[in-house]
This record gives structure tokens, C-alpha cells and sequence, in this order.
């Protein structure tokens, strides 16, 4: 009589096979790279007609800063954006997965996407990888329930707040929104606070630095402010600016158009929809 | 007779008996302090609580003393070596005043002391488990300076311990400025300690803000804060999706 193979259940999650080797190799001094990770100040907050989410735009490589200008605040549906905080491909990849999977969801349904969901779905993945994926989002959107905001742990817990902050920055950002939010803040009046609490966390933490970037959801629709701020511009030493040496004769003027001119439609994101 | 047997001495670097000398973890300890110049002198602001770990064991813990007639001492950290340190200063000031000279240690000098104390115990693996914030005024001229346990030193004109410096220090680049009002200090530094009451586990809603100007001390007597809990999120968290959390 042969012994059939034993029914393996289903593969998924992680394979830990290695983890001994990995051990054994940073004893002997031979370290993995470190991970991209975001540093960060993301912040969150609802006001009157819907949801202030705010970032600043530092990437960080262990004590190097690998991206002067990234992009925290991704796209998951036309009325839901999410901030990343922790490895950036964690955040990247996991944002980009439940975009398309919500995406699958509205064709299917037929109808609008709602926050709960894509928290839902969100923290479902991250459960299941028992915070090895290390992605802290601030999850934020209006849908026909209302305006809700949401912070998401890499481990898969959730929290609903009227205002959030997440990375490591988040101490500093959290000081100028317990000391000065309250209910009922109009659009500008929460710009305002949400760039306040993310300038704090540009200045006052290392992992965060560079632009502000705001993106304001309201039942009407969003608004991207990509570099709303730019409280660290670069300014070139000679006040001069650059000028050609001696009296350089200038031959011919041709200017040749690298593109063909394309009408711009609308500004946007191809992978946005309208 | 023995000339040459040479006692060892207590502390020596070799012998494992001399470890249970060395401080390895603080036991019961006070959270942040948050000092701040003035137009007259210094506001320093700290809660009454003592923990014992997660544990809030002692609510009355006075953690700012003021030290001779110059100078006001808070500290966060372990309160029995808090308590040391108040004992060192304490003959310090003794010492001094028997010169009777007509000159009295100020805040400068204090500060210089408790530096040359910490960093020396650090060196000897045997730190006094504190924080310090050293303010006061002598002479019209206002000194604020704070000592870690480590022995970092600095002087500047806002400092903050513990959480206070993540928390506390933010607001305070923010919103410090030349010649603040003494009403304008306070209200700035009870907008610090709110939020520390609302983001650190050992705070406590009992703080006591103390004052030193060229006149001398004055510290409060303990009271609390007033919190805010209404907003309608915290309420009806769940509104959209009845059963998520």
C-alpha cells in the first residue's frame, strides 16, 4: 500500500527558511540592506464637508535621505486617499492592491466606493501578515455615509479619529493638533492647521523634511495640493545665477520641440479616473 | 606581620559583587518637566506623579524644589536619586553660605555642579537616573539650563524632559518668544502639559507651576487641567458601519 502524499494545506504568508542563516550571517557581521523606509509625518483630520490628509516628502535610507520629493498620499478611489508611513514598498504595494481591488468592487456593485472597505480590506492583508509588511496608513475619504477618517497599524489594528497622525513624526504633529483642533473647522482653516502639524514634524523630527502636500476630499469631489508648501527651497550660493564666460557669440538660435505638442485634456493621474 | 596584603577596594571594575553597586533600571520615576524664560524670570511646569513602572504609586511627589536663593531645581527620573541630588545640593549650599561672604552660588553655577556630578557618575557606569532642568534669575540676568543623565548640558530659553521634548518642545519653537507676559507663560505652558496629559501614559491630571524671578520662588499649590472629550467621533466611532471598530 503507498502512502499518498500528505494534503499540504494552501501556501500563503511568508516562508521564514531562512531566518536562521540571516541570523548566523549578522552575527559574523554581514548585515541585509536596509529598507526604503518613509521616516515621515503623515496627518489626517476631518473638517465641515469632508477629510484634510497631509504628508511631508522625505524618503529615507538609514541615515541618508534617498528622495527629496516622494509622494505619500496615494490614490485609492476617487473620493478615498491614503498616507504611508513605514517601508515605502510596503505602502506602495499594499495602497496599489486594494485600489484595484476596490476599483473591481465598483464595477461589480455598481456603485461608489466607501471607506469602510477599503479599511476592511486593508486590514485583513495586514493581519494576515502579522506586521511583517510594516505599513502604518492614514486612511481618509468621503462616501455616502460621510466623511471618515481611519489610522491603520502594520499589525491590523484600526482606530476611527476626528484627527491622526502617524510616523515618526507623529509626536510633533499630534502637539500642534491637541493644542489647536476643534470641530467644525472651515477648508482654509483646516489647510492651514493640517500644514501647521506637518511643518512641526518637518522641522522638528530628522525622518521628515522637505514639502508639505495636502489633498482636501470633499462630497464634490478632491483636491491633490502636491508641494501646497515649500518651506525648504534650495538656493544656489552665487546671486548671479550662471552667465556664459567671456562675450560668447551667439552663431544660431533653433529651438527644437522634443515632443510633439499633445492637447492636454485635463490634469491628472492616467491611473486616476474621472 | 602582613605589609604586603593590600585590601581591595569596594568598587573595583573586577568582581562581579561590585555590579549590584551600579544603578541598572529606575524604579520609581516622575515623567517630563517643561521650563520656559519670561520677561520677570522662569515658569517650570511638572505633574505630581510618582510611577513604579506601569503602576501610579505616589500622586503628591513635589518634583521642582528650589535650591538657595538663586535657582529652582525640576527633575524627571528616578525620585530616590532626586532626592540624592537635593541632598548634595543641600550641603553645596551650605558650604557656601558659610563663606558668609556676602555671595551666593547662582544658576550658572549650580548648573555647572550638578553637570561635573552627572557626567562623573556616568563615567563610573553608576549615573543618577534623572533628567534635570535648572532655572533661575541673579542679578537680572535669567539662566535656564537642563542636565541629562548621561551628563549633555545645554542652556537655552525653553527646555522639556522625558516626552516633553517630543511633545512639549515643538509648541514651544513654535510659540516661545522675548519678554513673554508672566499670564502669557502660564497659559503657554498649561497648553504643554495638556497635551502631554493627553499623549503620555504616566502623566497625571496634577501639575504644579513654579516661578523664580529676582524676588524668589514661588511654586502653586497642585491643581489640574480642564480636557476636552466631545468630539463627535469619539462618541459614535463606529457611525457609517454599525459592528467595525
Amino acid at each position: 500500500m503507498s502512502k499518498s502524499v500528505i494534503e499540504m494545506p494552501p501556501k500563503g504568508g511568508f516562508s521564514f527558511d531562512l531566518c536562521k542563516r540571516n541570523e548566523m550571517l549578522a552575527k559574523k557581521g554581514v548585515n541585509p540592506p536596509s529598507f526604503r523606509k518613509t521616516g515621515t509625518t503623515i496627518v489626517g483630520l476631518i473638517f465641515q464637508d469632508g477629510v484634510i490628509l497631509g504628508a511631508d516628502t522625505r524618503a529615507t535610507e538609514g541615515p541618508i535621505v534617498c528622495d527629496k520629493n516622494c509622494e505619500k498620499i496615494h490614490y485609492m478611489a476617487p473620493n478615498i486617499y491614503c498616507c504611508g508611513a513605514g517601508t515605502a514598498a510596503d505602502t506602495e504595494a499594499v495602497t496599489d492592491m486594494v485600489s484595484t481591488q476596490l476599483q473591481l468592487h465598483r464595477y461589480h456593485t455598481g456603485r461608489e466606493s466607501r471607506v469602510v472597505t477599503a479599511l476592511t480590506l486593508l486590514k485583513r492583508h495586514l493581519f494576515n501578515y502579522q506586521g511583517y509588511v510594516s505599513a502604518a496608513l492614514v486612511l481618509g475619504g468621503v462616501d455616502v455615509t460621510g466623511p471618515h477618517l481611519h489610522t491603520i497599524y502594520p499589525h491590523g489594528s484600526t482606530d476611527t479619529l476626528p484627527f491622526a497622525t502617524m510616523g515618526s513624526g507623529s509626536l510633533a504633529a499630534m502637539a500642534v493638533f491637541e493644542s489647536k483642533y476643534k470641530e467644525g473647522l472651515t477648508r482654509d482653516e483646516g489647510i492651514k492647521l493640517v500644514a501647521e502639524a506637518i511643518c512641526s514634524g518637518i522641522f522638528n523630527d530628522l525622518g521628515s523634511g522637505s514639502n508639505v502636500d495636502i489633498c482636501v476630499i470633499t462630497k464634490g469631489g478632491k483636491e491633490y495640493l502636491r508641494n501646497h508648501l515649500q518651506p525648504n527651497p534650495r538656493t544656489y550660493t552665487s546671486s548671479k545665477g550662471y552667465s556664459f564666460p567671456k562675450k560668447t557669440e551667439v552663431l544660431l538660435t533653433k529651438i527644437t520641440p522634443l515632443k510633439d505638442k499633445v492637447e492636454i485634456i485635463e490634469e491628472g493621474d492616467a491611473m486616476e479616473e474621472e | 606581620m602582613n605589609f604586603m596584603a593590600s585590601k581591595q577596594p569596594e568598587n573595583s571594575l573586577l568582581g562581579p559583587e561590585a555590579d549590584s553597586q551600579r544603578t541598572l533600571y529606575p524604579y520609581v520615576t516622575g515623567t517630563s518637566v517643561v521650563a520656559l524664560k519670561y520677561k520677570d524670570g522662569i515658569l517650570m511646569a511638572a505633574d505630581m506623579g510618582g510611577s513604579y513602572g506601569s503602576t501610579l504609586r505616589y500622586k503628591s511627589v513635589e518634583r521642582m524644589k528650589s535650591i538657595g536663593k538663586h535657582s529652582l531645581l525640576g527633575a524627571s527620573g528616578e525620585i530616590s536619586d532626586f532626592q540624592e541630588i537635593l541632598r548634595y545640593l543641600d550641603e553645596l549650599i551650605l558650604y557656601d553660605n558659610m563663606w558668609d561672604d556676602g555671595n551666593s552660588l547662582g544658576p550658572k553655577e549650580v548648573h555647572n555642579y550638578l553637570t561635573r556630578v552627572m557626567y562623573n557618575r556616568r563615567n563610573k557606569f553608576n549615573p543618577l537616573w534623572n533628567s534635570l532642568v535648572l532655572g533661575g534669575v541673579k542679578n537680572g540676568q535669567k539662566y535656564l539650563g537642563t542636565v541629562s543623565m548621561i551628563g549633555v548640558n545645554f542652556e537655552d530659553n525653553h527646555v522639556a524632559t522625558g516626552f516633553g521634548n517630543h511633545l512639549a518642545r515643538p509648541i514651544l519653537r513654535q510659540e516661545w518668544h522675548e519678554n513673554l507676559s508672566y499670564e502669557d507663560g502660564v497659559r503657554l505652558l498649561e497648553k504643554c502639559m495638556r497635551v502631554l496629559l493627553y499623549r503620555d501614559r504616566s502623566a497625571i491630571n496634577k501639575l504644579q507651576i513654579a516661578k523664580i524671578t529676582e524676588e524668589g520662588t514661588t511654586i502653586s499649590r497642585p491643581y489640574s487641567l480642564k480636557t476636552y472629550w466631545e468630539f463627535s467621533a469619539f462618541a459614535n466611532p463606529a457611525q457609517g458601519a454599525v459592528g467595525t471598530w
